[in-house]
């Protein structure tokens, strides 16, 4: 996650604006989660041992709109980091799922797949996507934690 | 059709830069303001910053407009007046409709033709008014190509001793809104002077009324939803009061782009850029109808060479309707489309969203002219999975116009 691959028509932009900004950016610094972190594509991993929870952020829910399709990796694949592993897609477009890490597919959130509009509802909690035997802990600590996040996602689009 | 490539390219976050460094480029219509206090997710498109959506998501807007009424800002399209002597002579030298035949206070969806290629320049909507001038609203993203192009042609024009002007309205002095909905017309009513009566404003009419107490809009009753509603042109200066006076009402909620897209397309109805361009002729976008009898026995249409000869050859492909049967991921612009026997390329899709009305994924696309036929099986592919489709009739919600009774 997160990058449109495909764009229904000339319409799509850069759906950011201030104020969707600071709001999400307020989100964040008020639901502090210390082992959760994020990657450039805009997706979370939660990590609890060698299992990793993913999902994707509030930030990317809310730019790519109601999700209707979610198309998540085979339990059992082997992914590595960045790799296309799945696909969401909303009423105005498509965008590709990257594994946020390596390591083997042991578990998927069946409930998003009948229904996805959990991912817009509850992206942090009932709207994970998948979860990944992690196979190096190294790729995780690369990754942004929740201010660096933050602090992306201004940078990214001021 | 090249702006339409270069955008499907651009990704979606890293899209750049945001609206102050586009600088002058980007113009704002004179609702931006009002857009952003009502909460609307602002996008550059066509050279304008416009709402994709407001708080609403967009199936819900969709829904909302299918059910009740939107107002959508479309002051980023070009109105522009059309005067002089030779008007329509002049008009019928780029477009395809039969101006001079057509009803006083009429409007009809037309073609920008290239004379040379047959293919698609613009598609508009022009209006013979009851005043000394046509009124027209063209495409917002082939505003610099149709400025240019009907300068060009109005000095040719001119220079053989005929009379005709161009006025291009500004969008900081003429805007221009859409109500679109099964309530657009209570709404509206409630709002024009007395002497105003809709009920005798048909599907494709035009009228000037005063609209929340400012004179001379012109109301047409028209839209790009296939819902019942009207596209009212007001003056830049007080659009934002009579905006304000329409969302005031229970069952007007503001629309933007994202529904404006899912709506017209279930209303199998083109967006130019996608589904049709300069690539594309009326034959092989299914719009012949926009071409009257007596145009098409006169041959002197723009394009009529290219175009009638495509008419009594066939046309290689056609613009068809599709839908997936089955559950699954939608499919977009740009995807091919197979045969079913032996995995052949036959086209590929132009337009395609998971439809909020049927709960099902439509499209629109061209194929090769033997599979067009209703019914037709046929596939496409979405991330390597195929994915079967069936050609259906357009539009595949049925339309909502207030048409007049046939006697």
């Amino acid at each position: 996650m997160i990058r449109i691959i495909k764009v229904t028509n000339r319409i799509w932009g850069n759906v950011n604006n201030a104020q969707r900004l600071s709001a999400s950016v307020l989100r964040f610094s008020t639901s502090v989660v210390k082992d959760r972190y994020y990657t450039d594509k805009h997706e979370w991993i939660d990590v609890k041992d060698n299992i990793g929870t993913i999902g994707i952020s509030d930030y990317a829910q809310d730019a790519l709109g109601d999700v209707v399709y979610a198309e998540l990796p085979s339990v059992g694949t082997e992914v590595k980091i960045k790799d296309e592993c799945g696909a969401l897609e909303s009423v105005k477009a498509a965008s590709e799922l990257y594994s946020p890490a390596s390591g083997k597919v042991v578990e998927i959130n069946s409930q998003v797949e009948t229904r996805p509009a959990l991912i817009n509802q509850s992206c942090y909690e009932n709207g994970w996507l998948f979860k990944l035997e992690l196979s190096s802990m190294e790729e995780i600590s690369k990754l942004m934690n929740e201010d660096q996040y933050a602090e992306f996602i201004k940078q990214d689009h001021n | 059709m090249s702006l339409f490539k270069l955008n499907c390219k651009l990704t979606f976050f890293k899209l750049r830069p945001p609206a102050r460094s586009y600088g002058s480029d980007v113009k704002k219509t004179r609702l931006h303001e009002f857009h952003v206090r009502h909460g609307g997710k602002m996008v550059p498109f066509a050279g304008y910053m416009m709402p994709v959506k407001y708080a609403d998501s967009i199936a819900s807007s969709h829904l909302h407009t299918r059910r009740q009424c939107s107002l959508f800002d479309v002051s980023h399209m070009l109105q522009t007046k059309i005067r002089g002597r030779h008007r329509e002579q002049f008009m019928e030298r780029i477009c395809v409709t039969d101006i001079q035949n057509m009803g006083t206070g009429k409007s009809a969806l037309s073609l920008f033709i290239d004379d040379r290629t047959g293919g698609i320049l613009d598609d508009l909507i022009i209006t013979k008014t009851d005043g000394d001038f046509l009124y027209m609203v063209t495409n917002a993203g082939c505003k610099e190509q149709d400025t240019r192009m009907l300068t060009e042609q109005l000095s040719i024009f001119k220079s053989s001793g005929h009379e005709a002007s161009l006025e291009f309205l500004d969008s900081d002095e003429q805007s221009l809104l859409a109500l679109q909905g099964p309530s657009s017309a209570a709404v509206l009513q409630s709002f024009v002077d007395g002497s105003t009566h809709l009920s005798t404003l048909y599907f494709m009419d035009s009228i000037t009324a005063t609209v929340c107490g400012v004179p001379d809009c012109r109301v047409t009753r028209c839209g790009y939803t296939g819902e019942d509603g009207f596209e009212i042109s007001v003056p830049s200066d007080r659009v934002e009061a009579i905006a304000e006076s329409f969302v005031a009402q229970d069952d007007v909620k503001l629309a933007g782009l994202g529904a404006r897209d899912t709506l017209r397309l279930e209303a199998g109805m083109c967006l130019h850029g996608s589904d049709i361009s300069a690539e594309t002729t009326p034959v092989e976008a299914a719009l012949m109808w926009t071409i009257s009898r007596k145009r098409r026995d006169e041959r002197r249409f723009p394009g009529a060479t290219v175009i009638l000869k495509q008419l009594s050859d066939g046309a290689q492909r056609k613009r068809v309707g599709l839908v997936q049967k089955a559950h699954g991921a939608p499919v977009r612009g740009g995807a091919v489309l197979f045969d079913v026997a032996n995995g052949e390329k036959i086209g590929s899709v132009t337009s395609g969203c998971p439809s909020p009305t049927l709960s099902q994924n439509i499209a629109m696309g061209y194929v090769d002219s033997k599979f067009a036929k209703n019914g037709t099986e046929i596939q496409t592919e979405v991330r390597g999975q195929k994915i079967p489709m069936v050609v259906t009739k357009m539009p595949f919600v049925k339309p909502n116009y207030y048409s007049k009774p046939k006697k």
